[in-house]
């Protein structure tokens, strides 16, 4: 069973704020689901390393793509906060 | 002539000897959406505007031409994970509600080119995290054969829009079974190719190293036509495979056909079994050799799949922090606060359970009784499969262990909810092909087959279900 405190602590590095509610079910939900993943226990794997799936990097150049010129004002037009053409963060210092 | 009721190739047909044109098709789909979807529930929004335009288009086009492509001119709909440029793609989130796609996702930008027309946007599970799209944060798709029960998820809303003649043909995605789960649930065919088929460009993603778009649609023709415009190298997604489909004749004459003995054991309905069965035999009668196999890590599958996926959402969902788009929670003081409560109001509670539980799966700590424990089982399920397709040609097994489900039924208890991916989400974790193809009725509710290839056996999988379409 997972402890109130680390459900608090987990959901404070994931950024979410959570109810009191809400951290009562999400204790109760997790530590079902972390029990069922101790069937994974009896899985006969190798330590070794090769095993983990061979993924291979995929590299490309580094190129200007021509887009429309209307894209990047697209783009900032969706941030929440906007002052002219920048995105407005709330001060961090 | 009943329009709705034709395929793709019929369609195509009706428009080159000018039978009807593409707009009088495209407003017999808006009317039937506006007559039907009300009980329904498959589209979140409809495009309407693009759509008539887009028909317009593709009937000049017609007029002009006497050779058009297959598609041009043919409705279809689209899951609300991937974005048309100028629309709103949720992804059937609050955190999304009012996000205004700036670009085409690459599968899109492929079927504007064949002058297909676009609908609308369909519901799904927030973030594509479900298995009936009960958990959409907008509202829940209704199955077509019994409006009690779920549509299956998280591309219900897509699959139910084909089942409903509200489409003629949709995309989805599957990332452990959610393009075959629906499919299946609402009896019509759903294809998850196999990964690295199909640019994820401008898909919203769940689980970058699973997730994949397919096709659904009324019948296996209608899905190969749409899987060969959408498949294919793009270089904005770099998991993207150099692939050609091409056509198979393979017949169900001297196949080899594969049955995992692990997925006809215990949990699965008896008559979900009978009708799953009962296909296998057809395949039999037409000359296929059937052979009884084994794939002994599948057990694990579920427990992998979900260390895995939200072990991947929880940093893919990292970039909803209520700064670069979508919801912000106005009332935060500082910094710290926009990201907590913007996350906190903005995600819908099976979106935080994952990323909780990834968040805890990749904490200092547990990284290696988590992700890398899952990350060797997802390689042991792998080669189970790889040696299975050593002696067999293709491995048929249920898509599900029963049929669509009453709506509420599993909707507060998540890892009865997950268990729903049992026979879906091993062939997700090995990266691998598979299509449910309707194959009959259990208590009046559709069944589905599900037909798992090789790796880029697309062609072999759509030629054989094509076969046992007429069969069954």
């Amino acid at each position: 069973m997972i402890s109130k405190e680390e459900v608090i602590h987990i959901a404070k590095l994931a950024r979410l704020e959570l109810t009191d509610e809400d951290i009562v079910n999400m204790q109760k939900d997790m530590s079902a689901i972390l029990d069922y993943f101790e069937i994974l226990k009896k899985a006969k794997t190798s330590n070794s390393k090769d095993q983990i799936l061979q993924l291979e990097n995929v590299l490309r150049e580094d190129e200007v793509l021509l887009k429309r010129s209307s894209l990047a004002g697209d783009l900032v037009k969706l941030a929440p906060e906007r002052k002219e053409e920048h995105i407005k963060v709330k001060q961090i210092l | 002539m009943q329009l709705l009721d034709l395929t793709i190739r019929q369609i195509h047909e009706g428009l080159k000897s000018k039978k009807f044109t593409s707009q009088e098709i495209t407003k017999a789909y808006i009317e039937q959406i506006k007559k039907n979807d009300g009980i329904i529930g498959a589209y979140l929004s409809l495009t309407e505007d693009l759509a008539l335009e887009q028909a317009k288009k593709a009937d000049i086009e017609i007029e002009k031409n006497n050779e058009f492509p297959l598609l041009t001119g043919v409705p279809f709909a689209v899951k609300d994970a991937i974005l048309v440029e100028g629309k709103i793609a949720t992804a059937g989130s609050k955190i999304l509600e009012n996000y205004v796609s700036p670009y085409d996702a690459t599968v899109i930008e492929k079927l504007k080119r064949e002058g297909a027309v676009i609908l609308g946007k369909t519901n799904l599970d927030e973030f594509a995290m479900g298995a009936s799209t009960e958990n959409s944060a907008f509202k829940i798709t209704k199955n077509p054969h019994d409006t009690s029960r779920v549509a299956g998820g998280s591309s219900g809303g897509s699959a139910a829009s084909v089942a409903s003649n509200e489409a003629v043909f949709s995309l989805g995605s599957d990332t452990g079974g959610s393009i075959r789960l629906p499919a299946s649930f609402c009896g019509v065919v759903g294809l998850n190719p196999t990964y690295g088929a199909v640019s994820r460009y401008g898909l919203i993603a769940l689980a970058s190293s699973l997730d994949q778009i397919g096709p659904f649609a009324k019948n296996v023709e209608d899905c190969k036509i749409v899987f060969k415009v959408i498949s294919g190298k793009d270089k904005k997604d770099a998991t993207n495979q150099n692939y050609n489909f091409e056509d198979s004749n393979l017949k169900l004459n001297g196949l080899k056909i594969g049955i995992p003995k692990e997925y006809f054991q215990e949990g699965i309905d008896k008559n979900v079994e009978k009708v799953v069965k009962d296909a296998i035999k057809k395949a039999e009668d037409a000359g296929a050799k059937i052979t009884e196999i084994s794939l002994p890590n599948s057990q694990y599958a579920i427990a992998c799949y979900y260390i895995i996926v939200p072990s991947e959402a929880s940093a893919n969902l990292a970039r909803y922090d209520g700064i670069k788009y979508g919801f912000s929670e106005k009332s935060a003081k500082d910094l710290l606060e926009v990201y907590l409560k913007s996350r906190g109001k903005g995600l819908g509670r099976e979106p935080q359970r994952r990323i909780m539980l990834g968040t805890y799966a990749l904490s200092s700590g547990y990284y290696d009784a988590y992700y890398k424990k899952a990350q060797e089982v997802r390689e042991l399920i792998k080669k189970d499969f790889v040696n299975a397709f050593l002696k067999v040609d293709l491995i048929f097994s249920p898509v599900a262990p029963f049929t669509a489900f009453k709506v509420g039924e599993k909707a507060n208890d998540p890892l009865s909810m997950y268990l729903v991916d049992m026979y879906t989400s091993a062939v997700k974790l090995a990266g691998l092909p598979a299509l449910s193809l309707p194959a009959g009725k259990a208590d009046g509710l559709p069944v589905g087959l599900q037909i798992i290839g090789n790796y880029f056996e697309e062609s072999k999988i759509l030629s054989v279900a094509e076969e046992l379409e007429n069969l069954l």
